[in-house]
């Protein structure tokens, strides 16, 4: 049930980014690009999204437990430090200069488009960078997601 | 911008919303996209619910295309290849060191009001468009 749960899962998030608009990179970078051709769609799907997952997630918070599992898996640290500030800085970077996030990235890449599909095999290698870099680190790290 | 830009945005947004709810309510899990690329691209052999997450990224996407007249055709710049890997190795790296991206800070984690979501989303959101107007202007 798992299994199928998150296929639904995907399905949905997939569908949803198509429709936002945000698989196409370049619309991406019209958002993230503050000069007279300034596209604001993108505020209204962080914006309506956001408002749907508080919703949901406040109904969610009152079960003990999620249907398929023992509990929940939501991360419990509130600590701002250089490593979480820094590693938004780094994607950041990444983002403006590509469009690209990870989930529209991996929607390009199951929809064959090239672009999407050098992007994710770069992501993958700053992934492995990342892991070999910080393994020292990695004792204090806890994954928001 | 158009009317039709932002009723897709809202109802693209609301699907994204519905699906990040939907993933906490039945497995429990926050939806970062970039914890689960990971996991499904590196560690599908531990668990194999990222790589059907991912692998629904995909069919969602077809049907989303099909749906509002296909899929448009891929426009490749000169030179974009170098910034496409330049900049998926910052977003791998950046997106593991500061434990998530726009789907797990951005939308699940400033929905559960989460201070580190809210600093992470600022900054990536700050920096991102710093970078792009910057290079805009090259």
């Amino acid at each position: 049930m798992k299994n199928i749960a998150a296929l639904i899962g995907g399905m949905v998030f997939g569908a949803g980014l198509v429709f936002a608009g945000m698989t196409d990179p370049n619309k991406v970078l019209a958002f993230l690009t503050l000069n007279q051709n300034w596209d604001p769609t993108l505020i209204f799907v962080l914006g309506s999204a956001v408002v749907v997952a508080t919703l949901g997630f406040m109904l969610v918070s009152k079960r003990v437990a999620p249907l398929f599992d023992t509990e929940f898996h939501a991360p419990s640290n509130t600590v701002v430090d250089r490593r979480l500030l820094g590693g938004a800085a780094v994607f950041g970077l990444g983002w403006g200069m590509t469009g690209y996030c990870p989930g529209p990235a991996l929607v390009g890449l199951m929809t064959l488009d090239v672009r999407a599909a050098v992007f994710i095999a770069a992501f993958v290698a700053g992934v492995i960078v990342y892991e070999k870099w910080g393994q020292i680190s990695a004792s204090r790290a806890q994954p928001d997601g | 911008m158009t009317t039709a830009d932002v009723v897709g945005a809202i109802i693209g947004g609301c699907l994204i919303g519905g699906a990040a709810v939907w993933l906490f309510l039945s497995l429990g899990r926050i939806a970062g996209i970039s914890g689960i690329a990971a996991n499904a691209l590196m560690r599908s052999r531990d668990h194999i619910w990222p790589l059907l997450f991912v692998v629904g990224l995909g069919i969602g996407g077809w049907i989303a295309y099909l749906a509002s007249g296909g899929r448009p055709a891929v426009e490749v710049q000169s030179g974009q290849w170098l910034w496409m890997i330049a900049g998926g190795v910052l977003v791998g790296f950046g997106t593991r060191m500061g434990s998530g991206c726009t789907s797990g800070h951005g939308v699940c984690g400033l929905a559960r009001f989460s201070p580190r979501s809210l600093a992470a989303t600022l900054t990536f959101l700050g920096v991102g468009m710093v970078t792009a107007t910057g290079l805009a202007l090259l």
